[in-house]
């Protein structure tokens, strides 16, 4: 489980990484897109995979913590993913934007 | 009221006085003076009523704790030394309040001048009686603040604006360096209380940070008083008015220096670090000022140099580390602000009756103003060390020092020639600032007819001459007691016995005295003739200034070396910055990980789920190929990244995540749909199939191995810590507690909206800003011309509908979009009712404002989608804008809420309320502010969607602008 996760996220990784070297924007967008999964999954796996142990209380009374994962890496994550779709819109506003201003793709605004 | 009162007051009333000075006109001279003068006397007043409290070696102090808890108070504590500076500051300010009145013109803006003369006051006065180490490094930054205003008062003089720049950037920084000296002095005392500090000496400095800290405060001290190598801003600043140098720049501002030397002297002195470095600054700064003195032209610019000289005295003074030495220095501190301020004074008015201070053009000026040039030359007298003068009692203690053996070294063997050299150039530019102004053939040609100035104006000058000659003759009863109680004040039971009386009998000291004398005279006589015509700064060191050595420097620090840095490291495109930055996070990845393959766990393929490994193929499969077409098939990319989110959706969902499953489902297909809006406005581009050159391929190799390096180093990485047993964590009260404190069973919920609700609205916010950013830009935005045309399908079927006569335009794609869009109109309420629900259960089960915002945005969305923008806005109107504020509004009243009840900021509670038909439910004020996330969320998504959805629209109704727009 941990060596998939991990695979997973070295790949994601890669990929992103390479193209957030790219010339284009539009490889950027997409680029920083499956960097920020990469991260998200990052962080999430700091709290150690678990199978069905989802932190949602079953009722009131003591709690065994063990019985559940950790739920700081997901709190952290979900408003990740948030953000992250409100940088994707903004990079891809700057993109459009960009383009129009420039007449160019290229990310330095013009080719070369 | 007790003393300890007034020590606020003090120091307040002269910013006070500053803030009204500014009130009245700019022009109203008199009222000023009259205001500044009340002012300094109200001061003057104060300290002279609190010398019975300092009188017998005893403190006054008063402390107000300001942050306990870091040991940062304001303190304000007044001993002997204090109040003798105090007396200086108060006394020779009111004497300059005065003398500034006739010495302005009407056409100055006095308003000013006096407002930051009162505020230089009240920054010294803060500074002198500061208890505590970083009130006074932020006291001493403020006199260098104001003196920088001061000395650029005539901002319309270039000489003006360069010597306060280059005062500004030398004090200041030695300002910077103090400060950093005084941490490091309240480190090693354990306190920043000054008391303190002076009772930790030895502690102090036989610490290893003792020689630092050190260097630190010299730095600052020997800056401010214009010690050598950092004397040159000295003469520079004597662009500033009369009145300021006067005042700052010769009795209070440069004794700052000196004074700090003096306060920290019983905790820093003694050591041969001190001795070497002190004694070094203060002898060369008192034989070189001296000096260069000799060849000024410029009348203030001899008294500067002097000025420079008397500080050295007093610098080399303090190195020598005996009780004596201080009583000298302290002594000689108090004789030079008297005789030096009452010449500076002498000076303006000669200036100011003649046009010039140029001493080429002025002489013979006794017979016009015979008063002030006998004022003048008595105050000189006291500059050179005549007898029955109270310069030249202070400098017999000297030369007694210098004569000491105090550490054995060439310094010290040297001391008493360079001391007698010095005080021969002392005698050489006292008389030939007397005998080239005052004596001589009448000169002609001068600016102004030379007349006696207003009584008023020489008064000051009378007073401090009168007190020149006073403690010259009668030093014990005159000024004994005052300096008895400032040096018991520093040395405490060090004290020595020393005698202030004029007559020593003959000794060596009196034998140096009378040398310096007559060399001093021989001197000017000999240079007499070539001094009446040369050009100004001493031979062989004119060339050699400091001001344009600092000048240079500072051009090559700020302007050379940084446009070489940014040659070599900056670049104005993306790439080669990305590639640096990747690299630099790779190598210290690799850094931090080195060496640590010992600890690690061995990899094991042990556990492996084919499941999630089939899943994660397909994921990496999709990510590689996201990679591989992002070029050329942008659509194709774009599905393969969704499948790539796809894959870590339903990772969440296996890996006990089920918050972040809904919310990355969600986010993913509005981030598809975005991408899909903004496609439409990027270039073709046609798949190239000519071969890429060497450097392409290079650089395509070396990205290959950053991005692979950079994969492997965050999949390593990953997969050790996920092995290592995961440590304590916060986490774990977070669930504890999450029920009992946050009443809700969702944890990730309950810690988004109760225990870090802070963060979360950090996050809201940045979620709106982003969302107005969007929507901001695309208002101006104006599309490539390429992309400006309506799509080539769009306008085949506009086409097609135009040719027939019974068909509208738009109907075509109308027909193809019927099944899809009647669905997905009967699907918002459907979407509604969702969003709904994963915001009621989101306190107990997953849900939750964000997702339920994005629910919501994604029903909106769909009704764009169905009807397009028209068909939508006509029956629904959707203010994203007005989302987004009534929920930062909900959030931050709901925060506000709490305070009501005596709790901080987004305190939540809870309760369960029985309601009809649904039943029980858990109502917390959390929810509230859940409440506010997820209309903000609604209104920032669907404000960045429709904003992108909306530039078809708008194109179409400007057909053919774009070329003319925003350049």
């Amino acid at each position: 489980m941990e060596l998939v996760v991990a695979a997973a996220i070295g790949i994601l990784t890669a990929s992103g990484v390479w193209l957030i070297l790219r010339p284009r924007t539009y490889q950027l967008v997409i680029g920083l897109a499956l960097l920020s999964y990469a991260v998200n999954l990052f962080i999430f796996s700091m709290g150690r995979l678990r199978v069905n142990a989802p932190p949602v209380l079953e009722g009131g009374g003591t709690v065994d913590v063990t019985a559940y994962t950790d739920p700081l890496p997901q709190a952290l994550v979900l408003t990740a993913i948030v953000i992250g779709f409100a940088t994707t819109a903004l990079f891809l506003v700057v993109l459009i934007v960009s383009r129009g201003l420039t007449g160019s793709d290229h990310v330095d605004g013009r080719e070369g | 009221m007790e003393a300890s009162d007034f020590l606020p007051l003090l120091v307040a009333i002269p910013f006070l006085g500053s803030i009204l000075a500014l009130l009245p006109s700019p022009r109203a001279r008199n009222i000023e003076a009259w205001l500044g003068g009340s002012v300094t006397l109200c001061a003057l007043l104060i300290v002279v009523f609190l010398y019975p409290a300092v009188e017998n070696g005893d403190v006054v102090k008063r402390t107000i704790e300001w942050v306990p808890a870091l040991g940062l108070s304001v303190t304000l504590r007044m001993d002997g030394f204090a109040w003798l500076f105090s007396v200086l500051i108060t006394g020779i300010g009111f004497l300059v309040v005065i003398y500034a009145r006739y010495y302005m013109s009407p056409d100055d803006p006095v308003s000013r001048f006096y407002a930051l003369l009162l505020a230089f006051m009240g920054a010294m006065l803060g500074l002198v009686v500061s208890g505590h180490l970083i009130m006074l490094a932020v006291f001493w930054e403020l006199t260098s603040v104001f003196s920088f205003l001061l000395i650029g008062y005539w901002h319309h003089n270039q000489a003006a604006r360069d010597g306060a720049r280059i005062a500004l950037t030398i004090t200041g920084t030695g300002g910077l360096c103090l400060l950093l000296g005084m941490i490091l002095l309240g480190q090693m005392a354990g306190s920043y209380d000054l008391d303190a500090v002076l009772a930790a000496g030895d502690i102090i400095r036989s610490h290893a940070l003792y020689v630092p800290t050190l260097l630190l405060i010299l730095a600052g001290a020997l800056t401010k008083s214009a010690q050598f190598p950092f004397h040159f801003w000295l003469p520079n600043a004597m662009a500033a008015p009369t009145p300021v140098s006067a005042y700052l720049h010769s009795a209070t501002m440069v004794k700052a220096g000196v004074f700090l030397l003096t306060r920290f002297w019983p905790v820093l002195s003694g050591t041969p670090e001190w001795f070497t470095i002190v004694g070094i600054a203060g002898l060369t700064t008192l034989l070189l000022g001296a000096y260069f003195a000799i060849f000024q032209q410029d009348l203030k610019g001899l008294l500067a140099y002097s000025t420079i000289s008397h500080l050295g005295l007093i610098t080399a003074l303090l190195s020598f580390g005996s009780p004596l030495s201080l009583v000298a220095a302290i002594f000689h501190m108090m004789n030079h602000a008297t005789f030096k301020a009452s010449l500076f004074m002498a000076a303006g008015i000669i200036d100011h009756e003649t046009g010039t201070r140029d001493m080429r053009r002025l002489s013979g000026l006794f017979t016009a103003m015979p008063y002030t040039a006998t004022l003048a030359i008595i105050a000189s007298a006291a500059m050179a060390g005549v007898p029955l003068l109270n310069g030249f009692l202070s400098k017999e203690m000297f030369f007694a020092q210098a004569l000491e053996e105090h550490q054995r070294s060439f310094l010290d063997s040297s001391a008493p020639y360079v001391a007698t050299l010095a005080g021969a150039f002392a005698v050489a530019y006292s008389v030939r600032f007397i005998h080239n102004v005052f004596f001589g053939p009448k000169a002609a040609n001068l600016p102004k007819q030379p007349h006696e100035p207003p009584a008023l104006m020489r008064r000051p000058i009378e007073l401090l001459v009168i007190a020149c000659v006073i403690v010259g003759v009668i030093p014990g009863l005159s000024v004994g007691p005052f300096l008895h109680t400032a040096v018991v004040s520093v040395l405490g039971e060090q004290t020595p016995t020393y005698s202030l009386s004029v007559w020593h009998g003959f000794n060596i000291p009196l034998l140096m005295s009378t040398i310096a004398m007559v060399a001093g005279f021989a001197l000017y006589w000999a240079l007499r003739n070539y001094l009446r015509t040369c050009e100004e700064g001493p031979p062989y060191f004119r060339r050699l200034q400091g001001q344009r050595i600092f000048e240079r420097v500072l051009v090559t620090v700020s302007w050379r070396w940084a446009r070489a840095v940014e040659g070599v490291l900056a670049t104005r495109k993306l790439q080669p910055q990305m590639r640096l930055l990747v690299l630099t996070a790779l190598l210290a990845g690799v850094w931090a990980m080195w060496g640590t393959r010992d600890v690690l766990p061995a990899l094991t393929v042990h556990g492996l789920d084919p499941v999630l490994g089939a899943l994660w193929a397909i994921g990496a499969f999709c990510a590689v190929s996201a990679a591989y077409q992002a070029k050329y098939h942008r659509l194709a990319a774009l599905i393969l990244m969704s499948g790539t989110g796809l894959a870590t959706c339903l990772s969440f969902v296996w890996l006990s995540a089920p918050d972040l499953a809904v919310t990355q489902l969600l986010v993913e297909i509005v981030t598809t749909v975005l991408i899909l809006l903004g496609l439409r406005w990027l270039p073709k581009r046609e798949e190239a199939r000519a071969a890429v050159d060497q450097t392409t391929r290079l650089r395509r190799h070396r990205d290959f191995f950053l991005a692979a390096g950079s994969g492997l180093g965050a999949a390593v990485l990953a997969y050790f810590t996920m092995l290592t047993p995961r440590p304590p964590s916060v986490g774990d009260f977070y669930l504890e507690h999450a029920y009992s404190q946050g009443g809700g069973t969702n944890v990730v919920n309950v810690i988004l909206v109760d225990f870090r609700g802070f963060d979360t609205m950090g996050e809201i916010v940045v979620l709106a800003v982003v969302g107005l950013t969007v929507f901001a830009l695309l208002r101006r935005f104006r599309p490539a011309e390429d992309t400006a045309e309506t799509p080539y399908q769009q306008r085949e079927q506009d086409q097609f509908d135009d040719l027939r006569r019974d068909r509208e335009v738009g109907e075509t794609l109308k027909d193809y979009l019927l099944v899809p869009s009647v669905i997905m109109r009967w699907m918002f309420p459907v979407v509604v009712l969702l969003a709904a629900y994963l915001f009621i259960r989101g306190h107990d089960l997953p849900g939750g404002g964000f997702a339920a915002g994005v629910a919501m945005a994604i029903g909106f969305l769909l009704q764009y989608l169905a009807g397009g923008a028209r068909w939508v806005e006509e029956r629904l109107r959707i203010l994203p804008v007005r989302w987004i504020g009534s929920g930062l509004l909900v959030a931050v009243l709901t925060g506000l809420g709490s305070f009501l009840f005596g709790y901080p900021f987004l305190t939540s509670y809870f309760q369960y309320t029985e309601l009809p038909f649904i039943g029980k439910m858990p109502t917390a004020s959390a929810m509230l502010f859940d409440l506010g996330v997820f209309s903000l969320v609604v209104g920032a998504t669907v404000l960045m969607l429709i904003a992108i959805a909306h530039q078809s629209l708008r194109v179409r109704a400007r057909p053919r602008q774009a070329d003319g727009g925003q350049g």
